[in-house]
């Protein structure tokens, strides 16, 4: 739930490119750390603190139930965890999983902000219709698609049949359990993406409509040349926050599934904890977090470094059109 | 939809302002605030103990044996009124063996704990449970001799004792009366005659088959690593091979006397079709139907048979192989956890609650599993408590599981075995594909210094 206020207070300025702010005078400084204190001693006692000493602990045979950090390594533990199939295997789950849930969770949000924007009554109930799934636990959510899901009984299973074709075994067969699943999460998680995209739609200047309308522009034209280029910022936002989402995926997978069947639903977080918190393999498992914290790293820099280019080009585009 | 677009924002839009995100925000933190007032809780931020003369039981048991377990546990609660018990229950397998291990080295165990036998011995290796001496349990009246001989000395570490076996659940076989009397395979008691050999076992799924008119046997394959790897274990140690040695950094597979259980097993699914690839509960459904006169199973699905008011019986899995009789099997335990500051009266209260469990030994018997203890596991009661009592000589041939820090009930070494032995069953791959998988996967947990 953090990144809600922080992608809330990040999208404000966003949409609106204006001229670069003044400096501020220095004694604002002061009370910006003031204020700032709070969170920052936090946030290095449980994030940055603990992410050090797992760094470290990735060096050595750190057991859980042995006190200390035991036996050091070298690169032991990068070397075995890049040795082996398991890991790589759960990486690429963990990837299918972003692929599969990152486009929808996008494309339907928009559409639906969009849709949602346009209906001239009972607007807040569709807002309270699309945003209500993700205030749900996970534990809930699990249950409630377990539920959905289950063979020959379920409700998925009965939509599917009464169009004329078979029901898959949504969760016991390796090739649809993760589309099972992120069928579940899209379900789940749009809402978030779908307030991102009203407050976009919010931010976007009424008079360009106006303009447009009196220049002969339908409905479709001012989606297409107006709203979807103004609310580049906003999407550029909404993937990489959705990316990183779906690279966290755990609760589901192993709630849902346990990682199965045959493990083709393990995602790396939970091979991790897999082998850190069953087998008890501290120093492996931080090894394996500190590579797949790289790979996070990797793709939110190429997507950041991609989109703050086409961004600003998509503003000066608008902007000359407008 | 046009004319729409200009005049929204000026008039109902609700904006969402800074003071309405802070009211959202405190509302957020006033019901985690509620949420932590419930006592466990209350007692873990202000880091203290619950209640001392509270006994704070874990356990892992649901279905049949979850019921049963109440019952016990209230019956504890008669008869002891002025003990607080606490009782949680939480999922099977991995995830409670994580949680027991994490809440002891947080220094915030339960004061009793249910343990499988072979997942015990990992927990003693990395001192999370405590040892008991003879002479507290000899307080309490619990003495060696009062114990099954086999689940007693299977569960020492060194000679110590850590815990306090319960039971022997082992691999059984399930039969249909009905069906295995049409095929001519009971005897004048009604019972089922004991079949010995391949040839045997194979004939008798055969005739069993011509009566249901679908398949001999059922066991739970797809899916089901743990019964793939009891029913192999089962077949494999009447071979008497062996799988790890060395606590687990040995690999001593017999690739031979493998290859002929699994070849013997692939004979039964695929060549000749006497039991279907299902999963666990097709397996039973498919039972409880009539449509398999036979099923494999441990003994605790007989809650689910009686049930389904099928008539059945129980008996030893047969010795197919004819060395000597053995079957794949666990024991559930019931340990205590390193307490920090334990005086001698939570000691006491503590093994009070596992006396209390020994003593209500009809009760969980009744669910399916042999009895540990012996003063009622030799009674007349439980002689005459049938189909349970047909099976009891399993817990004497019991074949636990190998030890090693990754070995043990519903651990990873079960899911490697099994997901083998069951890819060979559904015919996906060949014996000696099997086994060389479990050799490269084995070889890679044998080779990593144990956590332990």
């Amino acid at each position: 739930m953090a990144s809600t206020t922080e992608a809330v207070d990040r999208i404000r300025p966003a949409p609106v490119p204006g001229p670069a702010r003044p400096g501020r005078p220095e004694s604002h400084g002061r009370s910006a750390a003031l204020f700032l204190a709070p969170f920052v001693v936090l946030y290095v006692l449980f994030i940055i603190g603990p992410a050090l000493y797992g760094l470290v602990m990735s060096f050595f045979d750190t057991s859980m139930v042995k006190p200390g950090l035991r036996s050091f390594a070298g690169f032991d533990n990068y070397a075995e965890a890049l040795g082996s199939s398991d890991f790589w295997h759960s990486l690429w789950h963990t990837i299918w999983f972003t692929i599969l849930t990152t486009p929808p969770l996008v494309v339907l949000a928009l559409v639906f902000a969009i849709l949602a924007e346009r209906v001239p009554r009972g607007r807040w109930f569709f807002r309270l219709a699309f945003f209500l799934p993700y205030v749900l636990p996970s534990a809930v959510v699990a249950l409630i698609w377990l539920f959905l899901y289950t063979p020959a009984l379920g409700l998925a299973g009965k939509i599917v049949t009464s169009v004329g074709l078979t029901e898959p075994n949504w969760l016991g067969d390796q090739n649809w359990a993760m589309v099972s699943l992120a069928i579940t999460t899209v379900w789940w998680t749009l809402g978030f993406n779908f307030v991102l995209y009203l407050a976009g739609l919010q931010e976007i200047p009424r008079e360009l409509y106006e303009a447009s309308a009196i220049d002969g522009a339908g409905p479709w034209q001012q989606i297409r040349r107006v709203t979807i280029p103004l609310l580049g910022r906003t999407t550029a936002l909404v993937v990489v926050l959705q990316i990183i989402a779906s690279l966290k995926v755990f609760d589901q997978m192993y709630i849902m599934t346990d990682g199965g069947p045959n493990f083709s639903t393990r995602s790396v977080l939970q091979y991790i904890y897999d082998v850190g918190f069953t087998s008890y393999r501290t120093g492996y498992a931080a090894a394996a977090s500190t590579l797949f914290f790289l790979v996070v790293l990797a793709i939110s820099a190429v997507w950041l470094m991609l989109t703050r280019r086409q961004s600003l080009g998509w503003a000066a585009k608008a902007g000359g059109e407008g | 939809m046009t004319a729409h677009g200009p005049h929204r924002s000026t008039d109902s839009a609700p904006h969402l302002t800074r003071r309405g995100l802070l009211r959202a925000a405190f509302a957020g933190a006033g019901f985690a605030a509620l949420a932590g007032c419930s006592t466990p809780v209350g007692a873990g931020l202000a880091n203290t103990r619950l209640d001392p003369g509270t006994v704070d039981y874990w356990n892992l048991f649901g279905g049949g044996d979850g019921v049963r377990m109440q019952q016990m546990e209230d019956g504890y609660r008669k008869a002891h009124p002025d003990t607080k018990l606490q009782a949680v229950t939480l999922s099977w397998g991995d995830p409670y063996y994580t949680k027991l291990s994490l809440a002891t080295v947080g220094g915030k165990p339960p004061n009793v704990a249910v343990s499988h036998l072979t997942r015990m011995k990992t927990l003693v290796q990395a001192g999370l449970l405590q040892e008991l001496h003879p002479d507290d349990l000899a307080r309490h009246g619990m003495t060696p001799d009062k114990f099954n001989q086999r689940a007693w000395q299977a569960s020492l570490v060194d000679g110590k004792i850590y815990a306090i076996p319960i039971d022997t659940h082992p691999f059984v076989l399930f039969y249909n009366t009905d069906v295995c009397e049409k095929a001519g395979l009971l005897d004048s008691n009604g019972q089922l005659v004991p079949i010995v050999g391949e040839e045997a076992f194979a004939d008798a799924l055969t005739k069993v088959k011509q009566v249901t008119g679908a398949y001999g046997a059922t066991h739970g394959i797809n899916a089901d690593s743990a019964s793939c790897w009891r029913l192999f274990q089962t077949f494999y140690s009447q071979l008497e091979g062996e799988v790890l040695a060395e606590n687990g950094t040995e690999i001593v597979l017999d690739d031979a006397k493998a290859k002929r259980v699994l070849d013997y097993l692939r004979s039964l699914t695929v060549e000749k079709g006497l039991i279907p690839v299902s999963d666990y509960q097709g397996a039973i459904a498919l039972f409880a139907d009539g449509k398999a006169g036979f099923h494999l199973n441990g003994e605790w699905e007989i809650t689910t048979f009686q049930t389904a008011k099928m008539p059945f019986s129980m008996t030893l899995v047969p010795n197919v192989f004819g060395g000597p009789h053995a079957v794949q099997a666990d024991s559930h335990t019931l340990v205590l956890p390193v307490l920090p500051g334990q005086d001698r009266a939570q000691l006491d209260l503590s093994l009070g609650f596992v006396k209390s469990m020994l003593d209500q030994s009809d009760v969980w018997a009744a669910g399916g599993h042999v009895p540990a203890w012996q003063p009622y596991a030799s009674s007349d009661a439980y002689r005459q408590l049938n189909p349970q009592h047909s099976y009891a000589a399993a817990a004497d041939t019991a074949v636990y599981d190998p030890p090693g820090w990754y070995s043990g009930s519903g651990s990873v070494f079960e899911t490697i075995m099994g997901s083998a032995v069951g890819g060979v069953e559904s015919g996906q791959f060949s014996p000696d594909v099997a086994i060389a998988q479990i050799r490269s996967k084995l070889s890679v947990l044998a080779k990593t210094a144990p956590p332990v």
